[in-house]
């Protein structure tokens, strides 16, 4: 291709480098707009904002849904006896101290109940396995598609994967984690901000 | 080659020259103070004269609320003074007026006014220009429904907002007319008509032939000395400035970041061309 | 490639190399079209206009792709969709004024680099095919901008692409159906606006891409013209390369690296610093969004398409009776005296007979559609109209000069007169440019081979730098 048999002379060679040198920074300069371009825009942004959840009249034992960032988002407000099933849960479940960090359980939500306050379990209602949406089975046993000892929780059609009170995921099911717990707050005892973490805690 | 760049260079300034002259015929426009551009108080009050006095019946539905950062204000300060129409901060300015009433109530629908800024211009001036004198250029018309008119924009259905700060006051308008010969169209004498508008819009008109045939038609508008108003001139030239910084600020946001980044730009692509040149020269000293 | 001979272990880069060309001419195109293919060493400044052009034309597609992400083909939408990129995407107004502001450049280059051709005759056998292709390049090319003016839908978009589209409701008796099949719509509506959506983004982008590949191919077949108009080919040393040809890698690669700088600087102080340019490349009116209820004041063609325009607003039944048919007749006797040919004289005498007759017949509302189609055709014919025994106006009589000029002159007072109001004034201007655009090229025939011509030089005028 060149013509290697003609020694290539210095001011020659530095004049090609520094060239290229320049043209690769402007290069990269006018690429980094384009690629950004693929960035969310701020409609995009806008609609993923935050969202307010009033739980002031919810009822216990009722699951609200919300929606954030095109997803379903559930509040559960749980009973006394709700939560008393999740001791009983706790050898069955996969992951019961919520360490895994494909989808991070937020440092808030890393107990027993995977909340802030354990009266209201805040999760993402997407199935880790495929992203269906599970059905909620608070009810225990009576469901032929679910187990004898079935103390409530969630019931993912697609494929039967089940969730107990606090979204952790069975062991020996498709789906390999708990139910993402959304990054939130308590704006006030009747208002969940879906979306936002408290940066003062 | 030498020939033919100098006739196209003649050309060239023959025509910018006469590019300026041809204007629209309007009314005069006043320059806008454009340093009130880069004056982020300017443009902080501009933005609340916006959404007090405007956001009511013209849409900004392209802008949204969050994008004030630009111009300093903090997402607080945008949620707790700015947010009327609605309580999401990066929601767009709409309005709720319905399109068939504002056309029932004003006569035609209040544009939307994200790029007015940009759409105004024209040979005459820029769109902030215009923005500037029309704001500034209502008189009392008692012959129209809201008792105001505007010499920019004749018959507007836009009452003058700023009544209060501004005050009344009237306008002449001085127009000379060709008369023409019914049958043959030929040119037969001229006739001058002055309209006058009182600091309460009372209308008078007169009308005066004009000896000969040596006179030229026109039309001029002259405004008069407004009372009443709670600022002065200065102080209500100063309030308008801002708005319409906002609003040219508004029709084209990245305006500033726009050129500050162009100087960048055009000072590395200086030293890639001098970087280019040396590469060529390197070359081609070696073609006989 | 029969034999494989082991002269030392070659190293990796070289044997994929060599792998490659085995099984595709790689390293033989590389050879033919750059660093083997010999252009003339005496290129000046009016050849960087080609290199120049296709920067552009692969600017306009990379950031047209862009653009495709975020804008809606829907009459409802799309205004705002503009809005939306300048505004909302990251970056995006940086990538809407490079397509705005590229597309003016794309005229700016393609105009001087059409020039270089008329100054140098470039177009001359045996390059006839490369300015044909050429031309229909430039006819897409107005075609691309056509289509893509409409997308942002503002009030310019709608009200320009209504006219230009009735343009073609004047064509006498399937006018009206035309028109309404091209719009696919009663009045330019979202039908008109997702074909045009079509036609910008793919279908002629495409047959471009296949044009410009046909015209440098066309090109390298023959040898590229030079400022002197001699053929570098007629004296090649005895390994057969031209005595005043160059490889055109490194040395027309490099310089045209420099060209490029010079464009970038050019074309960027204008993006940000005037993206709107006066309102030349970003039109005020475009600002508002269509309302197929209320024109504009004042429309006018975006100041590329002005002066076809102008000849467009010019053919009036006056212009086409007192000015058009006293021209037609000289030029029907001229051809009736000066061509040989039996046949060719019967046919140019009977075409102005049919037009003269046609001006009296039809509405000049035809004619000013004829005209200005007219005025974009007339330049495929220019290889064989253009009787001149030298190609470079260097060595032509000097008056040549000043016919030039005087073409360029016509051209820019007609462009310039298409983005104002109709009034006296601009009518005569228009007129007189008109007539004597037309004249330069169909009397060039004649005026082409008058004068007396200098000599022209054995080998290339070149000073080294």
């Amino acid at each position: 291709m060149t013509d290697s048999s003609k020694p290539v002379d210095n001011s020659r060679r530095t004049a090609i480098g520094l060239t290229c040198a320049v043209g690769a920074v402007g290069g990269a300069a006018v690429a980094v707009p384009f690629v950004s371009s693929f960035a969310p825009s701020e409609r995009a942004k806008a609609a993923g904002a935050p969202v307010e959840v009033d739980i002031a009249g919810m009822k216990p034992g009722e699951l609200k849904r919300v929606e954030w960032r095109g997803k379903p988002v559930w509040v559960v407000r749980r009973t006394e006896e709700m939560l008393s099933t999740l001791d009983k849960t706790e050898s069955k479940v996969a992951d019961p101290d919520s360490l895994r960090t494909a989808y991070p359980t937020p440092e808030y939500a890393q107990n027993q109940y995977r909340s802030i306050k354990p009266e209201y379990l805040v999760v993402v209602g997407i199935c880790s396995h495929l992203g269906c949406s599970p059905v909620e089975k608070f009810q225990a046993g009576g469901d032929p598609s679910l187990p004898g000892d079935w103390e409530g929780g969630f019931l993912c059609p697609c494929h039967g994967s089940t969730f107990d009170l606090a979204g952790r995921v069975y062991k020996n099911k498709p789906a390999p984690d708990n139910l993402e717990v959304p990054p939130h707050m308590y704006l006030s005892d009747s208002k969940i901000l879906v979306g936002e973490e408290d940066n003062k805690a | 080659m030498n020939k033919i760049l100098k006739s196209l260079a003649a050309v060239a300034t023959a025509c910018l020259v006469g590019s300026a002259v041809a204007a629209g015929g309007g009314y005069p426009l006043d320059p806008f103070p454009t340093q009130k551009l880069t004056q982020q108080p300017a443009l902080q009050n501009g933005a609340k004269l916006f959404v007090n006095y405007c956001l009511n019946c013209h849409s900004a539905s392209l802008m949204r609320y969050n994008r004030l950062t630009d111009i300093g204000l903090t997402e607080e300060q945008i949620k707790k003074s700015l947010l009327f129409t609605t309580d999401k901060v990066g929601d767009p300015m709409r309005i709720a007026m319905r399109p068939a009433d504002a056309k029932e109530w004003f006569g035609a629908l209040p544009p939307d006014l994200s790029v007015i800024a940009r759409a105004r211009s024209s040979g005459d001036g820029s769109g902030a220009d215009w923005l500037y004198t029309y704001l500034r250029a209502y008189f009392r018309d008692a012959t129209r429904a809201n008792g105001w008119n505007n010499t920019v924009f004749e018959s507007v259905g836009m009452p003058h907002v700023f009544w209060e700060q501004q005050g009344s006051r009237g306008a002449t308008l001085a127009e000379v007319k060709e008369i023409h010969d019914e049958d043959s169209g030929k040119l037969t004498g001229f006739v001058r008509t002055i309209v006058e508008f009182d600091t309460n819009g009372v209308r008078t008109e007169t009308t005066q032939p004009l000896d000969g045939l040596k006179h030229h038609a026109s039309r001029n508008w002259t405004l008069g000395k407004p009372v009443g108003g709670t600022l002065s001139q200065a102080e209500f030239d100063d309030q308008v400035g801002d708005l319409v910084a906002y609003i040219t600020y508004m029709s084209d946001p990245t305006a500033q970041k726009r050129m500050r980044l162009g100087v960048w730009v055009l000072m590395f692509l200086g030293v890639f061309t001098v970087v280019a040149w040396m590469l060529n020269r390197e070359y081609w000293k070696d073609i006989k | 490639m029969a034999q494989e001979k082991h002269i030392e272990s070659p190293g990796p880069l070289t044997s994929l190399l060599g792998w490659v060309d085995q099984r595709f001419p790689l390293t033989a195109t590389w050879k033919a079209h750059l660093s083997e293919y010999y252009a003339p060493k005496n290129f000046n400044f009016w050849y960087f206009f080609g290199s120049l052009a296709m920067l552009v034309l692969v600017l306009q597609i990379v950031t047209g792709i862009f653009l495709v992400m975020h804008y809606k083909p829907d009459a409802a939408m799309a205004f705002a969709s503009v809005e939306y990129i300048m505004r909302d995407v990251p970056w995006g107004w940086l990538i809407r004024y490079m397509h705005s502001t590229g597309a003016s450049a794309f005229f700016v280059v393609v105009y001087l680099h059409m020039f270089r051709g008329l100054l140098y005759g470039s177009y001359r056998k045996p390059r006839e095919l490369v300015w044909v292709f050429g031309c229909l390049i430039f006819l897409c090319l107005m075609a691309e901008a056509f289509f893509g003016y409409l997308l942002p839908w503002g009030q310019m978009s709608y009200w320009g692409a209504q006219v230009i589209v009735n343009l073609f409701s004047a064509i006498p008796f399937i006018g009206p159906e035309l028109a309404i099949w091209i719009r696919g719509d009663f009045v330019v509506s979202d039908a008109t606006l997702n074909r045009f959506f079509s036609f910008h983004v793919i279908a002629i982008p495409l047959v471009l891409l296949g044009l410009v590949a046909a015209h440098i191919v066309a090109l390298h077949e023959v040898g590229s013209n030079n400022p002197d108009g001699i053929e570098i080919k007629e004296k090649k040393d005895a390994n057969g390369v031209p005595l005043d040809g160059i490889p055109f890698h490194p040395y027309y690669s490099v310089h045209d690296i420099l060209g490029v700088a010079f464009f970038l600087m050019a074309f960027s102080a204008v993006l940000f610093f005037a993206p709107e340019f006066g309102g030349y490349f970003l039109e005020y009116n475009n600002f508002i969004p269509a309302d197929p209820l209320v024109t504009p004041p004042h429309i006018a063609p975006v100041w590329y398409f002005t002066p076809f325009y102008s000849i467009l607003r010019a053919t009036t039944a006056d212009f086409l009776l007192y000015w058009m048919l006293p021209f037609l007749a000289i030029f029907a006797l001229l051809a009736l005296v000066s061509v040989r040919n039996l046949l060719a004289r019967l046919i140019v005498v009977g075409a102005c007979g049919a037009m003269i007759l046609g001006f009296l017949v039809i509405d000049a509302k035809f004619w000013g559609v004829v005209a200005m189609g007219g005025s974009v055709m007339i330049l495929f014919l220019l290889p064989w109209i253009d009787n001149s025994p030298v190609k470079s106006i260097r060595y032509r009589p000097g008056w040549h000069t000043y016919v030039y000029a005087v073409f360029v002159v016509v051209f820019l007072v007609l462009g310039y007169f298409g983005t104002k109001a109709p009034s006296p004034m601009n009518e005569l201007f228009s007129k007189i440019g008109t007539l004597i655009y037309f004249s330069f090229f169909m009397l060039m025939p004649w005026w082409s081979k008058m004068g007396k011509f200098k000599p022209v030089p054995e080998r290339v005028t070149f000073s080294a730098h």
